[in-house]
């Protein structure tokens, strides 16, 4: 079988050997690396800005934005025909193709945040690291595991002296600010990828890279308001629990208090963004109708027509409209909030869905359509990886591996904390 | 203040450093990368395709397909021809059936998911066909958006396809303003037409020109003057596709109608 | 402990240094920029070679006369002139040797790619006789009733 064959259906005259070559992977792609950039910026605006509000929400978005960032590589291995030589990018980058300096720019980004995360963790690592060597002989196994992990992550750096913790605070600064940028840049990259392709008339707008960065930041903070929700309730429930031995744990209305208050200032960068994601998609919609080219015809039929529901409902209405009424509401409630912010992360995904899926709707000749049959059960390899398990296994990924993570640099309840 | 031991320690980094040859860095040499973009080859490949002479048989579809080991029956081909048939209500009608592999045996036009479209003899205005095949654009977009080097032009002017080092990435297929790439179902790999490369570096014509048996395909060489496919191309009244892209496409068409997609 | 801050720097340097290192080794020497410059020429030059050594299938008709001169001379003085003889006969690859014989395409499918009636009278297609293939002699093959190398000519029986 062809690849694409399985999925593609022809409607009218479409190139023989056309098909949907760009499938639900590469709809997750830039979807995950929006993930990871948003949730970046949303840590760095406590970093660098000294967004005093987020700083509960700021640690808690650059581990998961960590976790999040294999995961940003995933879909596109996934995608690949032959993903064992996908190292080669690297090897001999054509930078001439907006898909060349990913390796480099993804690499840079990743080695940002690593860097950042030690930064922040290095008094917990030397902590506990030389909390574990106090025990000496009488170690478990695991704790000589974790002693090993810790002392190896200090890189060799014990001094937590007052000095040297000022010193990492600024070099945290320092790669926040370094960040923003890149993950900017790896994001809007990404819209470059679909922009700068002339071939192709939905993709090919000099606003691609500008609103993939925009919505990217979207559904990055969505993501990290939705995960912090679900770990405050995790909490609540926890020290209830533990609160019988331990009375000196935060009460559950303190929790509460605290929670609302992050989430209404997190929600607020939130709509500010949406609006401007939403500005530049209309604005691109109404210049081509406006300027009605040559490929306007078939747009025209594939937006208004064809793809209505995807576009005007699922993702203006039930993705942007709905959650931008739902979070101008006065008296935000935590519910609420929660609704919207999913509402919001729906919204995003069908964006990038429409512009993957919605620019391969159409064929090249702009005399006939492709469809996209998601495929749900596989039959075989193909089927699975550009499926929706495929894209189920994406999705739930970052998760496995922030629990991980968690594992070795806790999100909460570090004793007195300076980041 | 630096002691002697933080100047040791550095002192080595550098030296380890400089170590690693020098070519390791080299990404590209800029002093190469100014090589001259045209070429100074005496070669350079065009085609010409006459469409008033296309009867639609798809005996060069076939011959391209055994020639150069695309699977027969699989849905993807390197080269086909495409059927116009205009109605008098202005209505434009293409199809090509598998690419036009059996070439066309009926007057129903094909048209994917829906129906078969019967048009009545006295309702067409004009109906013809028009092969097509790679362009072997002098500035190939397919090429610039790999991201690899996987895909290159030589400098004869024919795209190729290396198919030990493609990824598999598929932006070249969505680069190709002519739907002219696909995934080559046995390599895995993206595959394209490539003027029957091994044929014509030997002196041969390409499968497809030898098959048609009514001359509406040629290949030429456009560096030569005396070349009979130059002479034309140079003297009538000659059209390309899609030459609002940029691509500056090397096939050549005689007889090319404006309902040509 | 002086200046930890630039560990990281130091992890991330040598790293990239360990990666250049593995890149020369990795590469293929005549990996580079080529004729066309980096933009269309950024490729391995084995490749070409590669590419010239496919195999040919479709010999033409100037190897098949070479041994079938009688049959060319019969073709060439009919309307089917044109028509490669391994447009029927199959690639004729290294025959004699392999495949010693080749087979021949008889089937109705083939001969109706041309006639086929299609009634365009802008295009070559129309000036060709045709039969309607899902009328004419369903049952039979073309070549019962028509010599092929020369349609013009009584079929020998
Ligand atoms: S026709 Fe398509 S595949 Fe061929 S050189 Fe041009 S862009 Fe590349
Ligand atoms: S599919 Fe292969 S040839 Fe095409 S752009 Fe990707 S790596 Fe290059």
């Amino acid at each position: 079988m062809v690849h694409g064959e399985a999925w593609t259906i022809k409607e009218f005259f479409v190139y023989p050997n056309e098909y949907i070559y760009w499938t639900i992977q590469i709809v997750m792609y830039p979807f995950m690396t929006g993930l990871v950039a948003g949730a970046f910026v949303l840590s760095s605006l406590y970093h660098v800005f000294g967004v005093k509000q987020l700083k509960e929400i700021a640690r808690f978005s650059l581990v998961f934005s960590f976790a999040l960032l294999p995961v940003a590589m995933m879909p596109l291995m996934l995608h690949l025909q032959q993903p064992q030589r996908g190292i080669e990018v690297m090897m001999t980058p054509h930078f001439t193709s907006a898909i060349a300096a990913f390796g480099i720019v993804f690499t840079t980004y990743a080695m940002i945040v690593a860097s950042e995360l030690w930064f922040v963790y290095r008094k917990y690592f030397v902590d506990t690291a030389l909390e574990l060597r106090q025990l000496g002989d009488k170690r478990t196994p695991v704790q000589n595991f974790r002693h090993l992990l810790y002392t190896v992550l200090t890189l060799g750096a014990w001094d937590v002296g007052e000095h040297a913790l000022e010193k990492d605070e600024k070099a945290v600064k320092f790669l926040a600010g370094l960040g923003i940028p890149v993950a900017c840049f790896l994001h809007g990259y990404a819209g470059f990828i679909f922009g700068s392709v002339k071939a192709n008339a939905l993709w090919m707008t000099p606003l691609m890279p500008v609103i993939f960065i925009c919505s990217a930041v979207v559904s990055g903070i969505a993501l990290c308001i939705i995960t912090y929700v679900v770990t405050m309730e995790l909490r609540k429930l926890i020290y209830a629990w533990q609160r019988r031995n331990k009375p000196y744990l935060p009460s559950t209305e303190e929790l509460k208090s605290a929670e609302l208050h992050v989430v209404t200032m997190t929600t607020k960068y939130l709509v500010m963004f949406l609006v401007l994601a939403i500005t530049l998609e209309l604005l691109d919609l109404i210049f081509r109708g406006y300027t009605a080219v040559k490929s306007w015809d078939i747009l025209r039929k594939v937006i208004y027509e064809k793809d209505f529901t995807k576009i005007f409902i699922l993702q203006y209405g039930f993705g942007n409209l709905l959650p931008f009424i739902l979070l101008l509401l006065p008296r935000l409630t935590i519910r609420r909030a929660v609704a919207a912010t999913l509402m919001v992360l729906v919204g995003v995904f069908m964006m990038r869905w429409n512009v993957v899926i919605g620019g391969q709707a159409f064929s090249a000749s702009y005399s006939g359509f492709m469809e996209y049959v998601l495929p749900i059960w596989p039959h075989d390899m193909e089927t699975f990886k550009e499926g929706f398990f495929g894209a189920l296994m994406v999705l739930l990924t970052p998760y496995v591996l922030f629990y991980g993570l968690t594992k070795v640099m806790p999100v909460f309840g570090l004793k007195e904390d300076s980041h | 203040m630096i002691n002697r031991r933080d100047f040791c320690k550095k002192a080595l980094l550098v030296a380890g450093g400089l170590a690693i040859p020098l070519t390791a860095l080299e990404i590209f040499n800029p002093r190469r990368l100014r090589a001259e973009k045209s070429g100074s080859g005496k070669v350079r490949w065009v085609f010409l395709v006459d469409t008033h002479k296309c009867v639609g048989c798809g005996l060069c579809v076939r011959a391209c397909k055994i020639e150069n080991e695309v699977p027969y029956d699989a849905n993807v081909t390197r080269t086909w021809v495409e059927r116009y048939v205009v109605t008098k209500d202005g209505k434009i009608h293409v199809d090509s059936p598998k690419g036009a592999l059996d070439g066309f045996t009926s007057t129903k036009i094909d048209q994917g998911a829906e129906h078969p479209l019967e048009i009545r003899n006295e309702d067409i205005d004009k109906a013809f066909f028009v092969p097509k095949l790679c362009n072997q654009c002098d500035n190939p977009p397919c090429v610039q958006v790999c991201p690899v080097g996987a895909t290159y032009q030589t400098e004869d002017g024919v795209v190729l396809v290396d198919r030990s080092w493609c990824i598999g990435c598929g932006y070249c297929i969505m680069g190709c303003p002519y739907g002219v790439r696909f995934f080559h179902p046995v390599h895995r790999v993206a595959e394209k037409c490539n003027f029957c490369y091994h044929r014509i570096s030997k002196g041969m014509k390409s499968a497809c020109v030898d098959a048609c048996p009514f001359g509406a395909r040629r290949i030429g060489n456009i560096k030569d003057p005396n070349d009979p496919v130059t002479k034309i191309i140079m003297t009538e009244r000659v059209a390309i596709l899609k030459e609002e892209y940029g691509t500056k496409p090397q096939v050549f068409y005689l007889g090319l109608s404006r309902e040509v997609k | 402990m002086k200046n930890h801050v630039l560990r990281p720097l130091f992890l991330v340097i040598g790293v990239v240094l360990l990666f250049l290192a593995a890149r020369t080794v990795l590469v293929p020497a005549d990996f580079g920029v080529h004729e066309r410059g980096y933009m269309y020429g950024w490729y391995r030059k084995g490749n070409e070679a590669e590419w010239k050594a496919v195999k040919v299938k479709y010999k033409t008709v100037a190897y098949c006369k070479e041994c079938h001169r009688d049959k060319y001379d019969d073709i060439k003085s009919s309307p089917h002139a044109n028509i490669e003889c391994e447009n029927c006969h199959g690639p004729a690859l290294g025959h004699p040797d392999d495949p010693p014989t080749l087979s021949i395409d008889r089937r109705r499918e083939h001969c109706i790619r041309c006639h086929a009636r299609l009634p365009y009278k802008t295009s070559g297609r129309g000036d060709i006789r045709g039969i309607n293939p899902l009328t004419h002699h369903v049952e039979a093959e073309c070549t019962m009733c028509h010599y092929p190398h020369n349609p013009k000519r009584e079929v020998k029986k």
